[in-house]
């Protein structure tokens, strides 16, 4: 005896059905993703190669110092050489867009998932399930749904790439030391201040790991992405795979693992005090500290002396 | 501030677990997954008093400060301060009182770390919605208080674990409120650094006279600081009383047990041990009155006081017998000034060298420099051992032989063997 069941035409129905019924939305969600697409795209391929890479060295500088901003420039270099600038910066282009929704959505879902552990029971199952789907299914149905292109990229690296910025969100909302969440409702903070104040800063290393997360699997996924349609580095790999091209397969992919590396020290620097941002912002500090010590002791020095005055008037009196 | 009857029971069906408590079911009986954590606590603190909430880990002390600000909802019974009702009010109202009249203290400090100490100070000023120059000002004066002026712009993990407590009194006390709570405040500090944290706060409640509800595990630290103390165990209130009370007066064995091991030294004061004087001189008495007061209660010396108590001095029976012999009218002559008394409130631990130099039993005088009692060094050591009654069966030491009998007999025994 055989035992199938027609799970495949069940959820084949479904995305029919709901291609049919909302078109219109997804048409629109389409436009979207690639009007996004093109800014970004536009930002950084309109100026020549040369003027971004200073761009981004400069920043690389500021975020983490000088080793990584030499690093930063000699990689960038390096996919110029072999031609994929262009790729490259289609590829920046999806990560950016398709990282950016990913985080606007995981991180208030995770606050949510925080805060109500019915929302954390309904969504952990979800998560685990984007998490685990191999990449390739997505793109079958974002097919269906937005046509061939970059938006079925989009959405398919956004959906996969979410689910870490949930987590990661919630679970340093949920490790913030509860006596200091106490103290703020002891004294009185509603739920939403101690969210703004407490909470979230005390959260944010998690959270930054999240984005740091979700940026790294969308660019894992972008390369899949480029088998839609969607362009950039994994076109090319792509292309390489049909047409057994050893070269351009590890040009386009070299490219992929530089970018990979500069995005993800990029990001993981956020919030660490590291480059020299971080000690214009500890010299500026340390200025201000300094001026309002000097006030304080101004103070109390006038304090004092008018004390004395006081006192030798006192003293003075009775003559 | 007022407690009655509080429940807080952990679990599904706390309400029926209460009625089962209250019918008088052991806590040990009750359904599974359901805790009691307090059971029927009430209690009344007054104003300007330091009320000691002590007991050993899980006996739901902490549980029980929680509920006094509602971070934990009561599950049964009602919390008063002042007017205002802590139980069934919505949570806007519950954090307007938790603005303006009950501030908190925590174990581990929960000062906020990404903020520097003046502005961790302000916190609850920030809250109440006052302006930023008003509550900096604020609270650099109270940072001041606590004796952390020039730390105000360090970050809480620059500090040491008594300056980050001392930052977390100073944002309870910067917030103004009546009623200070502490959990466990300066449990997880070093002892010494503890004691200094126990002064000061005395030393700042003398001025500020808050309605303190303070949470230790520590029986030696809720016998220093506090004015009353709630023995809890198993989330019942096993006594409420003075630390003396609790220390001579144990309600049960528990209590006793619990209390064996006090430093009695520090908590017993002179006033506590103190027996009222055998006999006393007035500075007008004559000599020949005196000498024989002091022979009918076998005394080598008394203490001479004025008629309204206060103490003049004291005499010895040798000078007074002087007196009589030379037929003088008045033993003045005769006193002497260095009478050594000790203030009443002085702890036993300090009357120890007083009454080692003490000629005569140690005099004890009040505010008013009145004698209003003794120590003899036998109460002191009975008291010192635990049972202050053992002092009346002291055997008295005979004196000494005479020692022209002792040599008397001594020669002889020497002819003898000669």
């Amino acid at each position: 005896m055989e035992i199938r069941m027609p799970l495949g035409d069940w959820i084949a129905a479904f995305f029919d059905w709901v291609e049919e019924t909302m078109s219109g939305f997804f048409e629109a969600l389409r436009q979207l993703f690639i009007w996004m697409f093109d800014a970004v795209d536009w930002i950084f391929a309109t100026p020549p190669w040369w003027a971004v890479i200073v761009a981004v060295v400069i920043f690389a500088l500021l975020a983490r110092g000088w080793r990584f901003a030499v690093s930063t420039a000699l990689g960038l270099l390096f996919i110029v050489s072999v031609d994929q600038w262009e790729n490259a910066v289609d590829s920046l282009a999806l990560v950016i867009v398709a990282a950016f929704l990913a985080v606007v959505i995981s991180i208030p879902l995770g606050i949510w998932a925080a805060r109500n552990s019915t929302v954390s029971k309904i969504l952990k199952p979800i998560m685990d399930f984007l998490q685990t789907l191999p990449a390739f299914v997505y793109l079958v149905p974002a097919l269906a749904l937005f046509r061939i292109g970059v938006a079925p990229g989009i959405i398919a690296t956004l959906i996969f790439a979410m689910a870490p910025g949930v987590r990661l969100t919630e679970l340093g909302i949920r490790s913030v030391d509860k006596e200091v969440v106490e103290a703020g409702e002891a004294f009185g903070a509603t739920p939403g201040r101690i969210l703004r104040q407490i909470q979230i800063p005390l959260a944010m290393p998690s959270i930054m790991a999240g984005i740091n997360q979700i940026i790294m699997l969308s660019l894992s996924m972008v390369v899949i992405a480029g088998l839609v349609g969607a362009g950039g580095l994994g076109g090319d790999v792509a292309q390489a795979i049909s047409a057994l091209n050893v070269g351009l397969g590890f040009e386009a992919g070299l490219s992929v693992v530089v970018l990979a590396i500069i995005l993800d020290r990029f990001t993981a620097s956020f919030g660490q005090g590291m480059g020299l941002y971080a000690s214009f912002a500890s010299a500026r500090k340390a200025r201000r500290e300094a001026a309002e010590q000097a006030k304080f002791d101004a103070e109390a020095a006038a304090q004092t002396e008018a004390d004395q005055l006081i006192a030798a008037g006192a003293r003075r009196a009775p003559r | 501030m007022r407690a009655e009857g509080l429940f807080k029971v952990f679990g599904r069906g706390g309400s029926q677990a209460v009625e089962q408590l209250r019918k008088g079911t052991a806590r040990t009986d009750l359904a599974d997954g359901i805790t009691a954590a307090v059971i029927d606590a009430s209690f009344e603190v007054k104003k300007g008093e330091i009320f000691v909430v002590m007991g050993l880990s899980g006996s739901g002390k902490s549980t029980l400060i929680r509920m006094l600000n509602g971070l934990h909802p009561a599950t049964a019974g009602s919390v008063t301060i002042g007017d205002d009702s802590i139980t069934d009010v919505s949570a806007s109202k519950l954090r307007d009182i938790r603005r303006h009249r009950i501030s908190m203290v925590f174990q581990h400090f929960a000062l906020l770390p990404h903020r520097t100490v003046i502005d961790n100070v302000a916190y609850g000023l920030e809250i109440q919605g006052m302006g930023k120059d008003e509550r900096i000002a604020r609270a650099r004066k109270v940072t001041e208080i606590v004796g952390l002026a020039g730390w105000e712009e360090k970050h809480p993990s620059e500090l040491s674990g008594g300056m980050q407590q001392r930052v977390g009194l100073a944002r309870a006390l910067a917030a103004d409120t009546d009623v200070l709570l502490m959990d466990e405040a300066f449990s997880a500090l070093d002892p010494l650094i503890r004691r200094e944290m126990q002064d000061q706060l005395l030393e700042l409640q003398e001025t500020l006279g808050k309605t303190i509800v303070f949470i230790t595990h520590d029986l030696n630290e809720a016998m220093y600081i506090g004015d009353r103390i709630a023995v809890m165990r198993d989330g019942r209130i096993v006594q409420i009383g003075a630390p003396e009370d609790i220390l001579t007066n144990p309600a049960n064995d528990y209590v006793e047990q619990f209390v064996q091991d006090v430093d009695r030294t520090k908590v017993l004061t002179a006033e506590s041990v103190m027996r009222k004087p055998r006999a006393v001189i007035h500075e007008n008495d004559g000599p020949t009155g005196a000498l024989s007061m002091m022979r009918d209660e076998q005394l080598s010396a008394a203490y001479v006081i004025k008629r309204d108590r206060t103490i003049v001095g004291w005499v010895r029976d040798r000078d007074v017998l002087d007196l009589v012999r030379k037929g003088e009218k008045s033993i003045r002559s005769a006193i002497q000034a260095d009478h050594g008394a000790v203030d009443k409130d002085t702890s036993l631990a300090d009357l120890l060298i007083p009454s080692l130099e003490a000629a005569l039993p140690l005099a004890v005088k009040d505010d008013r420099d009145r004698l209003v009692g003794v120590i003899p060094r036998v109460t002191l050591l009975a008291t010192l051992g635990g049972e202050p009654e053992a002092a009346a069966q002291a055997t008295h030491r005979p004196d000494p032989l005479p020692t022209e009998v002792v040599d008397r007999a001594l020669d002889n025994a020497g002819k003898e063997n000669a």
